[in-house]
């Protein structure tokens, strides 16, 4: 028998924190499994958000940081530009990213910096306890939207890969899901890709993942992975949006 | 004859069924007869002999529950 | 040694240079640009790195970026840009990165103008962000003080793994004098806990988030037990006639200039007056003000604000003697001013 299935080393074995089938958990074990498959673990410095993601430190068998709110590309920056061959990512929610952070990730992509970032959306402020975020969609009830998001009030949710992706220092920007193995698998090979752009030094990577958050969307498990794909991904398209050869 | 073996480790489980739902072959289930310490019934194989090692319960499980083996 | 004509501000660029400073991570702003414009400049030539970030903001995590890499690394700014930096500021405290931090100080509040100010000495010794922190601080009188405590600064920084802050005012930073250019450091500290990657020993975290309330004080009171340290060891002030003075001007960075005319002035006429010029900020030489006290009666705090550390005077001398206050904003004033006022407190206490 050969094993097809095991905890990838990068990871330590201590218990998640998330909530029952929330993603966070399948994407902490792809970044982990790409470090391993590239051997990188020994170069890999990782920068934490602040929201669910904020333990991921704990998790990771890597060094890592904490990063205040949205200031992870900051500070990825500063570890880059100090140690160019090793390899550096952010892991960043919604709020995190594309909220209080808008201004450090917009510039880390305009500057071309060689970081990759793995943006979790999941259209809602999880750790908070499921407040708006500014990728939550039209008419999404949330607790600060509670008659739902009306664009007369607070505009349109953003749509980051394809605003990064403008940028001409973005040299990898890409948008991947995973509500089923296949999307799984290629979120996984997409990851890898930003990791590789990194790695070859040419420029800024970012992966976006549409993710779930059952506990603050009210739904289960398996309900919530049905509205990544009926809601979530109509609007924010797949796909690749920037490739630099 | 089973062409895999999964192995679960059921401390580890918070019951989100994803596993359950995704597995081609309808081998798992939730163990109703047990309770973890997190407090929930954790999956489990429920007909081994379908299982074939295909690895997508791993591949969904949140929460590094699951190792699979295949011939 | 070679002695060259040199402007505050680039003297303490070339200071932090000559320490070893391998990055520098600004945003524009009067009147502390040059040392940025200086670092631009020179930091290529010793493989460094110059960024301009987007913000105060972005420039502090990308100095705490760096720092968490080992590496000697300062930013620069003045009043309404520290402001923005204390967020970034609090989570290296706690996170104990060592780094330089700069303010060439202006008047605020809000954005106040570019004249000469210490009106952020509040700011700077009670921590300036949010939690139980604090910065060292130094405050430079001389352009060759710019380029000593830079060296210095870093040091410290190192020493005790704390953010180092160097405030000056705008002034200082913009005038020239002749220095004598320091010897360049060669020998730095072991970090052991800088995130570079785990090749060859366990994962390193640097986190400043700590939940379970036992583990969040008692990061508290490790950090209280090495500001205590620093408290006991690093107080430092220069005293200029205090052994016998009734009356002592206390007055800092370029005040203390002025002051010590003043002083000079004051004991022609036959005034018992001194001068103790604190050199830290924090921790303020509390024990040069209790020493001076067994003599003075009066103590008068001259500040280039509307009266802050006169504040620690008081806490210093709990009742001991007098503290007054005399200030200005926005203008540095000359020493026939503060000589009047001398005069006139001098008069008043019957000294």
């Amino acid at each position: 028998m050969k094993v097809v299935a095991k905890r990838p080393e990068s990871l330590y074995y201590k218990k998640f924190h998330y909530c029952p089938g929330c993603t966070h958990g399948i994407i902490h074990r792809i970044i982990a499994e790409c470090i391993d498959e590239m051997e990188l673990r020994e170069k890999t410095i990782g920068v934490c958000p602040v929201g669910c993601g904020v333990l991921a430190y704990e998790y990771f068998n890597c060094d890592m940081l904490e990063a205040a709110h949205g200031r992870a590309p900051a500070i990825a920056t500063g570890i880059k530009r100090m140690l160019q061959d090793n390899f550096v990512f952010t892991y960043q929610g919604d709020g995190d990213l594309a909220s209080i952070g808008m201004a450090e990730i917009v510039h880390a992509s305009a500057r071309g910096e060689n970081i990759t970032v793995i943006f979790i959306n999941n259209t809602i402020y999880g750790m908070t306890g499921g407040q708006m975020a500014p990728t939550t969609l039209i008419g999404q009830v949330t607790t600060t939207s509670p008659y739902g998001r009306r664009p007369e009030l607070t505009g349109y949710p953003i749509r980051m890969a394809e605003l990064l992706a403008t940028n001409e220092g973005s040299a990898y920007i890409c948008r991947t899901s995973v509500h089923n193995p296949a999307h799984v698998l290629k979120t996984k090979k997409a990851i890898k890709k930003a990791i590789q752009t990194q790695m070859e030094k040419k420029g800024f990577s970012m992966v976006e993942i549409l993710s779930t958050c059952p506990t603050n969307w009210g739904m289960n498990p398996i309900e919530a992975l049905e509205r990544v794909e009926r809601e979530m991904i109509p609007y924010f398209p797949l796909g690749e949006f920037k490739v630099k050869e | 004859m089973a062409k895999g073996r999964v192995r679960f480790y059921s401390d580890r489980c918070k019951a989100c069924e994803l596993c359950i739902k995704f597995c081609p072959k309808g081998a798992l289930g939730l163990d109703k007869k047990n309770i973890n310490a997190l407090g929930y019934h954790p999956a489990t194989v429920v007909d081994p002999e379908r299982c074939t090692g295909c690895g997508t319960c791993a591949l969904m499980c949140p929460d590094l529950v699951i190792e699979v083996e295949r011939e | 040694m070679e002695k060259v004509l040199m402007k505050g501000n680039e003297a303490l660029a070339e200071g932090a240079l000559r320490a070893g400073c391998k990055a520098y991570f600004g945003y524009p702003i009067t009147p502390s640009s040059e040392i940025a414009e200086y670092m631009a400049r020179k930091l290529p030539d010793s493989d460094g790195v110059f960024l301009q970030a987007e913000s105060e903001i972005a420039a502090i995590n990308m100095v705490y970026g760096a720092a968490s890499t080992g590496a000697r690394v300062m930013t620069a700014s003045s009043g309404p840009g520290i402001s923005l930096k204390q967020e970034g500021i609090s989570y290296i405290a706690e996170a104990e990165l060592p780094c330089l931090i700069i303010n060439i100080s202006r008047g605020g509040p809000g954005l106040g103008g570019i004249q000469p100010a210490q009106s952020d000495y509040f700011q700077a010794t009670r921590g300036g962000g949010h939690g139980d922190y604090h910065v060292m601080v130094l405050a430079p009188a001389s352009v060759q003080e710019m380029m000593d405590f830079a060296i210095e600064g870093f040091e410290l920084a190192d020493k005790y793994r704390i953010p180092v802050m160097i405030m000056a005012e705008g002034t200082l930073g913009q005038m020239m004098e002749p220095i004598i250019l320091r010897e360049p450091v060669t020998k730095f500290y072991d970090k052991p806990w800088a995130t570079t990657g785990c090749k060859g020993r366990k994962p390193n975290v640097i986190t400043t988030l700590h939940l379970p309330p036992e583990e969040l004080e008692q990061r508290n009171k490790h950090l209280k037990n090495k500001y205590d340290e620093i408290k006991s060891k690093e107080k430092r002030a220069e005293a200029f006639m205090v052994e016998d003075a009734e009356l002592v001007l206390v007055a800092f960075g370029l005040m203390s200039r002025v002051a010590k005319k003043a002083v000079i002035e004051a004991r022609k006429n036959g005034i018992k007056a001194g001068l103790i010029r604190p050199i830290t900020l924090w921790p303020f030489p509390d024990q040069h003000i209790i020493e001076a006290a067994e003599t003075a009666k009066i103590f008068v705090s001259l500040e280039i604000n509307m009266g802050q550390m006169v504040e620690d005077i008081k806490l210093a001398l709990n009742g001991r003697a007098k503290a007054d206050f005399y200030g200005r904003i926005g203008v540095i004033p000359n020493p026939e001013e503060i000589t009047k006022v001398v005069f006139g407190i001098a008069e008043r206490e019957g000294l």
